[in-house]
C-alpha cells in the first residue's frame, strides 16, 4: 500500500501547477504535504486520486501503475475540505455509497457501516441528514465514508480547513488514533506547519510546484534544506551578511561561523527566534542589546531586542523564565544565537 | 469568471429564491405600507384578477350546455390533443438537451462555452413570429430543405412535425436556464467524491447529480411545459391552421374569435386559463418543497 510518485507534471496553461515531483511514501505510513496556497499540493494529491490527468510522470500505487487508471478503479479514499457530503442522503447512506455502487452485499454493507460509525464514534445519527450535523461530525462522516470501502491509500485534502481551532485539535488527535487502529497509508495537504509536525511521520515541504525538502518533523524544523523551508516552518529571524573572511560573516555585533561559501559570497542567515538565548549578565559569546518591546504571547513572550544592527532581533522566550528574570521593554539584556542557518543569496 | 454572468440572467427562477421577510429596520410609517399595498393590489386585480374571471364569466355566459359543446366539438378535441401530442414530445426533448446542455456549460471547459451560454437565451429574445419563420425558411417549398423534403415525401411545415419543431425551439430555455445556475452553484465535489468511491458516470448521475438540481430541474419543466401548451406565434407561422389537423388550442381559439363565436372561444380559452392556474400551483408547491429542502 505504498505511493511512489515519479517525475509527476501538471500544466495549467503556462503555469506549471506541479513540477516534475518525485517521492516514495511507504506502507502504512501518515505524511503530510505541506506548503503555502498555490504550491501545487492539492493538484497533487488530485492526480493521485485519479481527480487530475497529469501532463507527465507515473503514479504507483501498491507498486502497480495507476497513472492510466480511472479513478474509481485505484481504490482511493479521498476526503474534501468542504466535507463533499451527499446533502440528500442520510449519514448511513453517505457511508454506506462506496459499497453500494460497487454491489456489495446488503449484510456486509450493515456490517461495515456499523462498524465505521462505530470507529468515528458517530453511532446514532445514522438517519440525520448531513444538514444536521456540525463540521467536525460532517468531516468524520466524510472519513467514515471514504474508508467504507477498504481503500489502498487514504488522501486527504486540507481537512480541517474549514473547521474552528478546537474543533481542529481533537480531529488531529483523532486521526492519529483512527492511523493507529487501520494502518491505511495516509497522505494529507495542509498548509498548517503546526498540524503538519504533530500528525505526520514523514513530511514533504512544497513550494511553486516543486518539492523543496522531505523529512521528519524534526529534521525539516531543525535541518531546512532550503531558505523557503527554514522561513516557511517556523517562524524565524533572517539577516542578510557578506562573508568578510573565511568562514567567517558579521551582522551587527554577531559573528556566524560559514562553512561552504567563498570570501565576498553573499548570505542569507536564518535562526529561529527560540534559539535566541536572552540572559541578565553577559555569558559568553553574548553581544549586549536592549529590549524595544515586549509582546505576550501564551506559553511564551517575544522581546524584540535591538543590538544596533539595521534590524531588532526576535527572542521567544517561556514566560515563567521570562518574568523570573524580568526581561521586559526597556531592560538591558545579553544575546546569544544558539542555532543558525546559513544559505547563499542567489546571485539574481 | 463568466458564471456570474449566467446566475445574474436568470434572476426569477428557483435557485435564488432567499428568505425574502421584511427587515424590521425599514419599516415605512403604516400609512405608506397601506398605501403601497394597496396599488400593488389594485393594480394586479385590473391587470390579472379581472381578465382572468372574465374568460371564466364569458366561457359560461351562455350556459354550460354552450361550453360543454364548444369543448367536445371535434375541432376543439383534435387541437386539445394536438396541443398535448406537441407538448409531450417538446418537454421530454427539451428535459434532455437542457440537461445536456447545462452539463456541457458548467463541466467542461471548451472553446465556444460562452457562446453557447448565449445561444441558449437565442429563443427568448427573438420574436415567436420570427422563430415561425425560420422554419418556413428551413423547410418551406421555397426553403433550404424544401425541394428534397417534398421529393420524398415528407411534410414538416403545416403539418405536425412543423408544430414539435417550433415548440422545441421556443421552449429550450426553460429547463436548461435552471439547471446551469444550480449545477453551478452545486460545484464539482460531489461528483468526484461519489467518482472516487466507485461510482461509475451513470450511477453518479442518477445517485448524485440528479438529486440535488431535482426541484429546479421539476420547475423547469412546469414553465416549459406551459409555455409549450400556450404558445401561439411560431406554432401560428408553420401550423397552416387547418382545422382539426393543425390547430392547437390557441390557433383554435383565435379562429373562434374570428368567427365572433365568443362563447365558444372564451370556453376553449378557459382550459388554457385552466392550465396556467394548475401551473402556478405547481410552481408553488416546487418552491416550497425546495425551501423546505434547503
Amino acid at each position: 500500500m505504498s505511493i511512489d510518485v515519479q517525475g509527476l507534471t501538471k500544466k495549467f496553461g503556462d503555469f506549471r501547477a506541479v513540477d516534475d515531483v518525485s517521492f516514495r511514501l511507504e506502507a502504512g505510513s501518515l505524511s503530510a504535504l505541506l506548503g503555502p496556497s498555490g504550491s501545487g499540493k492539492s493538484t497533487l494529491l488530485r492526480m493521485i486520486a485519479g481527480l487530475e490527468t497529469p501532463d507527465a510522470g507515473e503514479i504507483r500505487l501498491t507498486g502497480a501503475e495507476a497513472t492510466a487508471q480511472s479513478a474509481r478503479d485505484r481504490n482511493v479514499g479521498f476526503v474534501f475540505q468542504h466535507y463533499a457530503l451527499f446533502k440528500h442522503m442520510t449519514v448511513w447512506d453517505n457511508v454506506a455509497f462506496g459499497l453500494d455502487v460497487r454491489k456489495a452485499p446488503k449484510e456486509e454493507i450493515d456490517a461495515r457501516v456499523a462498524d465505521l460509525l462505530r470507529l468515528v464514534q458517530m453511532q446514532g445519527y445514522e438517519r440525520r441528514f448531513p444538514s444536521q450535523l456540525s463540521g467536525g461530525q460532517r468531516q468524520r462522516i466524510a472519513l467514515a465514508r471514504a474508508l467504507a470501502p477498504q481503500p489502498k491509500v487514504l488522501l486527504l485534502d486540507e481537512p480541517f480547513g474549514a473547521l474552528d481551532a478546537k474543533v481542529r485539535d481533537e480531529l488531529r488527535e483523532w486521526i492519529r488514533r483512527l492511523h493507529d487502529e487501520t494502518h491505511v497509508t495516509t497522505l494529507f495537504v495542509t498548509h498548517d506547519q503546526q498540524e503538519a509536525m504533530e500528525i505526520s511521520g514523514k513530511i514533504i515541504v512544497m513550494a511553486r510546484g516543486r518539492i523543496e525538502q522531505e523529512g521528519t518533523p524534526l529534521e525539516i524544523f531543525d535541518k531546512p534544506a532550503t531558505p523557503f523551508v527554514a522561513q516557511f516552518v517556523g517562524e524565524t529571524n533572517i539577516v542578510e551578511s557578506v562573508v568578510s573572511a573565511p568562514e567567517l560573516a558579521l551582522w551587527g555585533p554577531f559573528r556566524f561561523t560559514v562553512t561552504g561559501p567563498a570570501v565576498g559570497a553573499r548570505v542569507r542567515i536564518f535562526f529561529r527566534p527560540n534559539d535566541v538565548y536572552l540572559s541578565s549578565n553577559p555569558e559568553t559569546l553574548q553581544v549586549e542589546g536592549k529590549i524595544t518591546r515586549s509582546r505576550f504571547r501564551g506559553p511564551l513572550i517575544e522581546h524584540h531586542v535591538d543590538v544596533g544592527a539595521e534590524r531588532p532581533v526576535i527572542a521567544h522566550v517561556p514566560k515563567g523564565v521570562s518574568l523570573a528574570s524580568g526581561f521586559d521593554a526597556g531592560r538591558r539584556v545579553w544575546v546569544g544565537v544558539t542555532a543558525f542557518h546559513v544559505f547563499p543569496v542567489d546571485p539574481q | 469568471m463568466d458564471g456570474g454572468k449566467i446566475m445574474a440572467g436568470s434572476a426569477t427562477g428557483l435557485a435564488r429564491k432567499g428568505a425574502l421577510g421584511p427587515s424590521r429596520s425599514l419599516t415605512e410609517p403604516r400609512w405608506v405600507q397601506w398605501i403601497a399595498i394597496g396599488v400593488a393590489l389594485a393594480f394586479l386585480s385590473l391587470f390579472l384578477v379581472v381578465p382572468l374571471v372574465s374568460v371564466f364569466v364569458n366561457a359560461f355566459a351562455k350556459g354550460i350546455a354552450v361550453f360543454a359543446k364548444a369543448i367536445v366539438d371535434p375541432m376543439a378535441l383534435s387541437a386539445i390533443k394536438l396541443t398535448f401530442l406537441a407538448a409531450l414530445i417538446s418537454v421530454p426533448a427539451n428535459l434532455v438537451f437542457g440537461l445536456a446542455a447545462a452539463w456541457a456549460i458548467t463541466r467542461f471547459r471548451f472553446p465556444g462555452r460562452n457562446f453557447l451560454i448565449t445561444l441558449i437565451d437565442l429563443p427568448f429574445s427573438v420574436s415567436p413570429v420570427i422563430s415561425g419563420m425560420v422554419f418556413v425558411l428551413m423547410f418551406g417549398a421555397q426553403g433550404w430543405f424544401g425541394p428534397w423534403l417534398s421529393d420524398h415525401g415528407i411534410k414538416i411545415l403545416f403539418a405536425v412535425p412543423g408544430i414539435v419543431l417550433a415548440t422545441i425551439f421556443v421552449t429550450f430555455p426553460f429547463v436548461a436556464r435552471e439547471v446551469i445556475p444550480l449545477l453551478q452553484s452545486q460545484g464539482t465535489d460531489e461528483e468526484e467524491a461519489a467518482f472516487v468511491l466507485g461510482a461509475g458516470g451513470w450511477q453518479m448521475f442518477w445517485r448524485v447529480t440528479l438529486p440535488n438540481i431535482k426541484w429546479g430541474l421539476l420547475y423547469g419543466v412546469i414553465l416549459c411545459n406551459a409555455r409549450a401548451m400556450g404558445e401561439f406565434g411560431a406554432v401560428s407561422v408553420v401550423s397552416g391552421h387547418i382545422r382539426g389537423r393543425t390547430n392547437t388550442i390557441p390557433l383554435h381559439v383565435e379562429i373562434l374569435y374570428n368567427e365572433y363565436n365568443f362563447a365558444a372561444a372564451f370556453a376553449v380559452a378557459s382550459l388554457l386559463a385552466c392550465l396556467a392556474l394548475v401551473t402556478l400551483a405547481a410552481k408553488s408547491w416546487v418552491e416550497w418543497r425546495y425551501r423546505n429542502e434547503n
